[in-house]
């Protein structure tokens, strides 16, 4: 608890108290704990004058802020038409038969947790995905595993 | 100058003939007028996908009286089947750099920023370094201009230019009702240039140029060069810079597989072209100027297409507005009651009135045009909706 | 003078401010343009599209609400193509409802089913697209929130910010699955709520409502063990006539007094006599706190604030703990007269207090809550067993069968059914204020307040927050401490205005010396449970009553009730005493701000 206080008053101290500085304020919280947990998003109202029905309320509109904690790896797979017809849905399985979870879900431990986007702009290299902040493309069913194997093995 | 066809050119990235902070040094030196009108003459419009002419925006703008203007570079590419701005900002970001600076200069903004979409969060650290090099030259030759990356956070419609500065306030990126428009009301209220990251490269070579110049490409109707990200059913999938006005043809000949079925012109917003119409179609006239074309060979299922396409608006719409956060999910729902034989193949009319409904009432872009695919693709290809 | 611009709607020229928009121009002109997410009170939004006009020269349509009109526009707003399209967003916006008009709260007052109806949509166009999964969230005592009658609007979520300024509800995720909810989706009872139910008034549909209470009423008035006793607040007689086929502004006294004694209430009273029970226990204190600080030079709180807004309470228990000092400690006169139901009353009726079933007929929603603190209990019972609206006690006038269009009239029941006109005036934004200063001046000066008729007019009407100053001279022995002191007062009502208050107290700059607050715009007349719709054209219209029935009583001050003075010598023995201290005060707690 203190400790996300102390996050909180650094980035108000970096971005300042005012509401245009909300978004760059939860995205700093965002990558320091991989999502915003409920007491930042007290903490965060508290410091810019805010209610708590306020943050939350912009948090879920934005796909890449999350208000439960989840994977430390987030994989998103892009599931926008070109990456489709290049054979998402293969991509997808591979990954979900490695993981074992499905779509939208965590791997115990919190590890990983697999999700499907929309368009990530390297439709000319489908399918694509990202982990965290990696962007993989060309993807087959091989590709990902190896990516992936890689992943488990070295990035505990 | 003969018309539709397809000529490759090299504009937009051509290497730095000239430096491209020479060109903003040069053009600081004319009157503003001059380069307000130059951008007028060479026809330049909008590459963000509303097509909107780039020097009457600024000539608007450079109007408004006001202690604070901004200008910003709408880096949110997320329709579908677009990759053009991210290609820019890797390959020439001085270009896109320097257009920003002359818009600033044009206008008299003294602050701007780089909506950056998060998932492209991995150029960060270079556009940053290209801004410090930027920052240097503009200390030099005494332009008092900052630019920041905003970064988004994960929303297609932020990319709407209204909704991008709600966001950028600290909001949830709904777009906002107009008028007023950014140029009289935009970020904290101030007169605010929004441009796509093309629009503000393709300014500067205009400058570089000049109007006649850049004229030159492209037909009577549709000047200059533009950028098409083509993927899909193609062997050439990538960026191309290309005249404009070329035939919906010449271009599947080029780009297509041999096989090519139809051609989904701007993004999932923009239409879907069946071949039988490809020697009637110029790219450009009617249909958005975003550059996304995909292209569809035989194999594709065009209610999967669709399906997909429908999907995507469902979850990407602000849904705020009646028309397009209940008219999205009701086309989907259709299209599968319609293809599962709930509801009969009629049906499909209905939805297409549906579609035009929201196209009359939707508050932004997003829910006015999907209209365009959706009675685009119904209409062509009725059979793959039903059977 | 503002500028004007000209414009043409349906082939008639319209002159209008600049700025102004597209609907305000056609309102002019006696044109109605259906809408759904505006609200007068509130700010634009232009998300419902119902609205929408051709204007020539646009190939897609224009929402009236939204666009100012401008010079030379040619608007049309019932063509084929608005119609069509009208029609269609109707049936959409049905397509997402849970269509329960036969057993919903809000049917026949619902803005949704009126314009369906209008419409005549075909319930089977579309499929729906009603999510499945939702649950109506009863955990507040005043509050019930049900989103699968929701049209996201918004209105409610403008209305907690822009005239409550709590935001306690908010927009929340996005597309398809964007609703509206609270802080991580918490039930209402666990989030920072006033509970004063603007959001309720301010909702078009049944997805707001209040938590109803109705049931457990008529079960207590069949018992024929339970003696079950109503007092009815002063903003229920001048809107109640609104369900009830009276128009706007109508006192409906004594016809509703007849009814609720045919219904079965046992005794039926008047919340009034409590409001004047409350001007001689507040006025006290506030003379009480001015002699210590002035005197005694004690440290007390001093402005001193009202305390008989529950809405408001709760409003600055969450936002001020720091600062509950300030309020009075006298109960609301709902909670006065509670206690005194089942202690006074009991005894001079010679009725077991754990018989009695005490009911409250008020304004207002948050009044529900207020009855269910555990700290209200000193009457050694539930001292209010249930709170109703005014729009549940029409419905069960209602449902009672009863022609109340020609009903004769009758008076309020005895003991704790007389008052006086300063009484009737805590229902107006500055009543209490007005009451007050009556009691207050002539306790001090043993003249009546130096305004004529006693109409203390600057502490009237709708602005945000009023202002007004006494200079106290000729004052009486006992109150030479205040010979010459000019003191200050201010009136603020909807809770953004009691914000600007507070945060002037917190800065140590306010200059007043008394305040009061009301949670709701125009006080308990704009209530949370009054009827739907509310805004200022109906709101003057209530306080207008409101002041009439003051003046047509033969008494105006609250120490002149009889019943009043009889209390004090039968009873309480004097204010501040310690059977008040006892029954008619009470503490606060702070709460947690987020
Ligand atoms: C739903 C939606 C998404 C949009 N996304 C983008 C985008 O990603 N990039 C962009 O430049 N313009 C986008 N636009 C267009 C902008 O609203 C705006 O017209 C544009 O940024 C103006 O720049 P331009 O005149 O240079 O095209 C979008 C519009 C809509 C309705
Ligand atoms: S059209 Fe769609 S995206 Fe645009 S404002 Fe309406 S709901 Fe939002
Ligand atoms: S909210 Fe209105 S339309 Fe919906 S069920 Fe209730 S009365 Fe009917
Ligand atoms: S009851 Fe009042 S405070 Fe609570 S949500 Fe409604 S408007 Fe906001
Ligand atoms: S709860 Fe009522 S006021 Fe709020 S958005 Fe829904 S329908 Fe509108
Ligand atoms: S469609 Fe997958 S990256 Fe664009
Ligand atoms: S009333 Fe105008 S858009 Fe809702």
């Amino acid at each position: 608890m203190a400790e996300v206080k102390e996050l909180v008053n650094e980035l108000v101290d970096k971005y300042g108290r005012e509401r245009k500085s909300l978004l760059p304020i939860l995205q700093g919280i965002h990558l320091e704990r991989n999502y915003l947990s409920k007491e930042a998003m007290l903490e965060v109202a508290k410091q810019l004058d805010l209610s708590a029905a306020e943050i939350y309320g912009t948090a879920s509109f934005y796909s890449f802020l999350d208000t439960k904690a989840d994977g430390k790896y987030k994989i998103r797979v892009c599931k926008s038409i070109t990456c489709e017809m290049k054979g998402k849905s293969d991509i997808i399985k591979t990954l979900e038969d490695m993981l074992k979870i499905k779509v939208g879900e965590t791997t115990e431990g919190k590890r990983f947790s697999l999700l499907e986007t929309n368009c990530l702009g390297l439709c000319d290299q489908g399918p694509a995905m990202l982990i965290n902040e990696e962007y993989y493309t060309k993807l087959t069913a091989a590709k990902v595993r190896k990516i992936l194997g890689e992943y488990i093995r070295n990035k505990y | 100058m003969s018309n539709n066809k397809l000529r490759k050119v090299d504009v937009i990235f051509s290497p730095y003939s000239v430096a491209p902070y020479e060109i903003l040094k040069n053009t600081m030196r004319r009157p503003k007028d001059e380069v307000v009108q130059e951008l007028i003459d060479s026809g330049l419009r909008g590459r963000g996908g509303a097509g909107f002419p780039t020097g009457l925006k600024w000539k608007f703008a450079k109007q408004q009286q006001s202690d604070q203007k901004y200008v910003i570079c709408n880096a949110d590419e997320g329709e579908p089947g677009t990759f053009k701005d991210r290609k820019l900002l890797v390959e020439v970001p001085r270009k896109v750099i320097s257009g920003m600076a002359i818009c600033a200069w044009v206008i008299g903004a003294t602050k701007g920023y780089i909506y950056l979409r998060r998932e492209y969060r991995y150029l960060i650290q270079d556009i940053e370094k290209e801004l410090d090099l930027y920052h240097k030259h503009a200390a030099e030759i005494g332009l008092d201009f900052k630019i920041e990356i905003f970064l988004g956070a994960g929303a297609y419609v932020c990319g709407e230019e209204t909704a991008l500065i709600e966001s950028m306030e600290g909001k949830r990126g709904e777009p906002r009702n107009k008028p007023p428009y950014p140029i009289q009301s935009g970020y904290l209220g101030k007169p605010t240039v929004v441009n796509n990251v093309e629009t503000f490269a393709s300014a500067t070579m205009v400058c570089r140029i000049g109007a006649n110049e850049y004229k030159k490409f492209g037909t009577d109707d549709q000047h200059g060069s533009k950028l098409f990200s083509i993927s899909g059913d193609s062997p050439k999938e990538g960026v191309h810079e290309l005249e404009l006005g070329m035939s919906l043809e010449d271009f599947a000949n080029e780009f297509g597989d041999g096989d090519t079925k139809a051609v989904q012109v701007g993004g999932v917003a923009g239409f879907c072209i069946p071949r039988k119409k490809f020697k009637t179609t110029i790219i450009g006239e009617g249909n958005t100027t975003g550059g996304s074309t995909m292209i569809f060979n035989s194999t594709r299922s065009m209610y999967n297409v669709l399906h997909n396409y429908l999907d995507f608006f469902s979850e990407e719409s602000c849904g705020q507005c009646t028309p397009c956060r209940i008219g999205t999910q009701q086309l989907l729902k259709g299209i599968e009651a319609v293809k599962s034989g709930k509801k009969p193949p009629e049906y499909l009319d209905q939805l297409v009135k549906l579609s035009e409904t929201m196209r009359l009432t939707s508050k932004c872009g997003l829910g006015q045009s999907v209209t365009n695919s959706f009675s685009s693709i119904v209409k062509n290809f009725r059979e793959e909706m039903i059977y | 003078m503002a500028e004007l611009v000209k414009l043409n709607i349906d082939g008639i020229d319209v002159q209008i401010e600049k700025g102004q928009s597209i609907l305000d121009a056609a309102k002019k002109v006696n044109i109605r343009i259906p809408t759904l997410c505006h609200h007068e009170d509130l700010c634009v939004a232009g998300n419902c599209r119902v609205c929408v006009v051709e204007q020539e020269g646009r190939n897609t349509l224009t929402p009236s609400c939204a666009t100012p009109a401008e010079e030379g526009m040619v608007i049309k707003t019932s063509t084929p193509k608005v119609r069509r399209a009208r029609k269609d967003l109707m049936a959409l916006l049905v397509s997402e409802h849970n269509t329960q008009c036969t057993t919903c709260y809000r049917s026949t007052n619902c803005e949704l089913q009126d314009l369906a109806a209008e419409y005549n949509v075909d319930n089977n166009i579309y499929l729906s697209v009603l999510k499945e999964d939702l649950e109506i969230d009863k955990s507040s005592w005043s509050i019930e929130k049900d989103d699968s009658k929701c049209i996201r609007c918004q209105r409610c979520v403008r209305t907690c910010a822009e005239l409550q300024h709590v935001n306690a509800l908010a927009v929340t995720e996005r597309g398809r699955d964007m609703k509206i909810s609270t802080f991580m989706h918490l039930p209402m009872n666990e989030i920072v709520c006033t509970n004063c139910g603007q959001c309720i008034t301010h909702c078009p549909t049944g997805a707001l409502t209040e938590r109803r209470y109705y049931d457990e009423i008529w079960e207590a008035i069949d018992d024929p063990e339970k003696h079950v006793v109503i007092n009815t607040a002063p903003s229920v007689r001048v809107a109640l006539g609104e369900m009830l086929g009276f128009p706007v502004g109508t006192r409906v006294t004594g016809k509703m007094v007849t009814a609720l004694k045919k219904m079965g209430f046992d005794s039926v009273l008047d919340t009034d006599f409590s409001a004047d029970l409350t001007i001689i226990e507040e006025a006290n204190e506030l003379l009480q706190r001015l002699k210590d600080a002035l005197v005694h030079k004690k440290d007390v709180a001093l402005p001193m604030i009202t305390s008989c807004s529950p809405g408001w309470v709760k409003f600055i228990e969450h936002m001020y703990p720091e600062h509950l000092a300030h309020l009075s400690s006298c109960k609301s006169p709902q909670q006065m007269f509670g206690a005194l139901t089942k202690t006074y009353y009991a005894e001079k009726k010679g009725i077991d207090p754990s018989k009695i079933i005490s009911v409250a007929g008020m304004p207002c929603a948050a009044k529900k809550y207020e009855a269910n603190r555990p700290e209200m209990r000193d009457s050694g019972y539930h001292d209010v067993d249930a709170g109703l609206t005014t729009r549940e006690i029409g419905h069960m006038i209602k449902q009672s069968g009863i022609n109340f269009l020609e009903l004769e009239d009758s008076n309020f029941d005895s003991i704790m059914g007389e008052s006086s006109g300063a009484g009737v005036i805590f229902g107006a934004t500055g009543g209490v204020m007005e009451a007050a200063l009556r009691t207050a001046y002539f306790v001090i000066t043993g003249r009546p307040v130096p305004f004529d008729n006693l109409n203390i007019t600057p502490v009237r009407g709708l602005k945000g927050i009023k202002e007004t100053s006494v200079k106290f001279e000729n004052c009486l022995p006992e109150y030479s401490f205040l010979e010459g002191v000019e003191a200050k007062f201010a009136i603020a009502h909807g809770l953004i205005n009691a914000r600007q208050i507070m945060d002037q107290i917190v800065a140590g700059e306010s200059p007043y010396h008394f305040i009061e607050i009301m949670a709701c715009p125009g006080g308990c007349i704009g209530g949370g449970g009054q009827p739907i719709p509310t805004n200022d054209e109906i709101r003057k219209k209530r306080i207008k009553a409101i002041y009439d029935e003051d003046m047509n009583k033969p008494i105006r001050m609250s120490h002149e009730n009889p019943e009043i003075i009889k209390i004090y010598e039968d009873f309480l023995q004097k204010p501040l005493g310690e059977k008040s201290h006892h029954l008619l005060h009470t503490k606060y707690r702070k709460r947690k701000r987020y």
